[in-house]
């Protein structure tokens, strides 16, 4: 087969809304679009005359499952306009937060999105509890979320559009008895997450082509703060990045696409590992040893890896911040408003994740901005659906390269309910 | 065969919205999965599975705002297919945060306009209750878990065959 023309409405297992339209002749792909077609609830634009203070709550409705990354990235970024500097405990908890959200947000991936693909089945709920393998799966699955959530509920009130992180700090602090159960509960999944390191280290699945990868890269592993590194070596500071990506208009999608120096490339949990494995905690690099001699990578479905490695380090670095620190109540910081435009970058589950905020001297928001991974990674996911299309269009019936496809983007763990929020659309 | 007859069906829809009660309901899942898996047959449930018909619901549950005159279509077939339908999440029973193009003045009204047009955008964003009848509805933002457990038991009761 040399021609194919393949529409898949309602992709399934994926964040929101999306649907894909691929056209190939003569065993060339003459276009895969990937199309969000969640509506656009025009975010940036409401957040103009909104009080600061109101901003992250605003912006986490963004998404749910991302919604304590947009909270945290938010803050950063009203912050960063306030001038305030937050505390290390604040940080601290900023990072449990964040931890709650990669182990809980990471495992509804592996195991509700990509699990069924590996073994055959549609729905992971269609997993056989009477099956040894499959029961262990069911029991993991849920553990691991389960663990996320308590800790996203411990420390930052609820696992979705969080309640207790907020400009300056935090409004609620966690107790000792709580804290003891989180430590608990993370040390029991521990096994689990290994099982599951494990599956993905083995799975032979592979798309290799070779593309640029970009992440926040920290002092100490984890997803708050650090420089902008890509794999060509380049370091771009917070308040440059702008400069640097280049918006790419898709007048078929809902979504906005962006590229570096004119290339597609890479952000999320893949590109993290690739650049920052050696700063992962030594429990993690201990425990994942062989799983992490596989990286740097440059095949795309080494991503679901690297994710399950991101859970094991937010279990042994949130079981360690834990165990050695006391949160003890602390007054919010408060700084009066200024005219000032503050920047905000973290990583997100799906990867680097930009919020910017104009803020006014009267405390009043003028306008802002915010890009999202899965925007930043569609050009780098359309040029894999192709290349993958054109490996298997000589061989493979069009219901295999479409379940393939559909592998493929699963994969990238993209994220439509985030892509589709709006993003200003410069005409021309 | 008997077994899956038995078992109440199940359809999940988003429409406008952030999806996030669709995130608290896999986070619930991870106490009641067993149970889950027992009494309900998820027909159609794009978060979960691929293979997804809309043919005879008993519980329909509608997460998110209606931005368009497909999702209103949509929408009116679910509720023809369904005995219950329930509104979960802010976004269904209040029509916000998703809708809050409603409230935009003039200005933001302008900047928004072209986008509008292009997609085929409803000029008003709708509350679920607005286009169709709705039995139960659960809300919050994210939905609130209590009350979507307290309307999942009724609803369970109700119909179990």
């Amino acid at each position: 087969m040399h021609t194919l023309d393949i529409t898949i409405e309602n992709l399934a297992k994926v964040e929101g809304s999306a649907s894909l339209e691929i056209k190939a002749s003569d065993g060339k792909v003459e276009y895969a679009r990937f199309k969000a077609v969640d509506y656009k609830r025009f975010f940036t634009n409401a957040m103009q005359g909104k009080p600061i203070a109101a901003i992250p709550q605003h912006l986490a409705r963004i998404c749910g499952t991302c919604s304590n990354a947009h909270i945290l990235c938010a803050i950063e970024a009203c912050e960063h306009a306030l001038g305030i500097q937050p505390s290390e405990q604040t940080m601290l908890l900023r990072y449990l937060t964040s931890y709650g959200l990669m182990i809980r947000d990471h495992a509804l991936h592996l195991y509700l999105f990509v699990m069924p693909d590996i073994y055959g089945k549609d729905n992971f709920l269609d997993f056989d509890e009477n099956k040894p393998e499959e029961h262990q799966l069911l029991h993991d699955a849920f553990d691991i979320k389960a663990a996320g959530n308590f800790l996203s509920t411990l420390i930052a009130g609820r696992s979705v559009h969080a309640l207790h992180p907020t400009i300056g700090g935090f409004l609620h602090f966690p107790e000792k008895d709580g804290v003891k159960e989180a430590i608990k509960k993370l040390e029991e999944i521990r096994p689990a997450v290994l099982r599951l390191i494990k599956i993905f280290e083995e799975l032979p699945w592979r798309l290799d082509r070779k593309t640029n990868y970009m992440a926040l890269v920290p002092e100490r592993f984890g997803f708050l703060n650090g420089q902008i590194k890509s794999s060509k070596g380049e370091i771009i500071s917070e308040g440059d990045f702008r400069s640097h990506l280049e918006h790419v208009i898709l007048p078929y999608s809902q979504a906005s696409a962006y590229k570096h120096e004119q290339e597609s490339y890479m952000v999320g949990a893949l590109a993290r590992i690739n650049l920052a494995k050696d700063l992962l905690h030594s429990h993690t690099k201990e425990s994942a040893k062989t799983a992490l001699t596989i990286f740097p990578s440059t095949n795309i479905y080494h991503n679901n890896l690297a994710q399950a490695i991101e859970i094991l380090h937010s279990v042994d670095d949130a079981i360690e911040i834990l165990s050695s620190r006391e949160f003890v109540p602390e007054p919010v910081i408060i700084k009066p408003p200024r005219d000032a435009v503050g920047i905000g970058v973290i990583e997100a589950p799906r990867g680097t994740l930009y919020h910017k905020v104009e803020l006014g001297s009267d405390g009043i928001v003028k306008g802002g901005e915010v890009i999202v991974p899965t925007g930043q990674n569609q050009v780098n996911m359309e040029e894999d659906i192709a290349r993958l299309v054109e490996e298997l269009l000589p061989t493979k019936p069009k219901e295999e390269i479409q379940f393939e496809i559909e592998k493929l983007i699963r994969a990238y763990d993209p994220c439509i309910s985030c892509a589709s929020h709006f993003l200003k659309i410069k005409w021309g | 065969m008997a077994e899956e007859n038995k078992k109440l069906k199940i359809g999940w829809f988003s429409f406008s919205c952030s999806e996030d009660s669709t995130i608290v309901f896999t986070e619930l899942m991870n106490e009641h999965w067993q149970e889950w898996k027992k009494i309900f047959d998820f027909r159609h449930a794009r978060v979960l599975q691929s293979k997804n018909i809309l043919d005879e619901l008993d519980i329909a549950f509608i997460e998110g705002a209606i931005a368009s005159d497909k999702h209103a279509e949509q929408l009116k077939e679910i509720r023809q297919k369904s005995k219950k339908l329930v509104a979960v999440g802010a976004c269904a029973v209040q029509g916000l945060p998703a809708g809050q193009r409603n409230l935009f003045n003039e200005n933001q009204k302008k900047e928004i306009e072209a986008l509008i047009a292009r997609f085929a955008a409803l000029p008003k964003v709708l509350k679920v209750s607005e286009v169709i009848k709705v039995d139960a509805e659960v809300p919050g933002c994210p939905m609130d878990p209590d009350i979507f457990l307290k309307v999942v038991n009724e609803l369970v009761a109700e119909l179990k065959p």
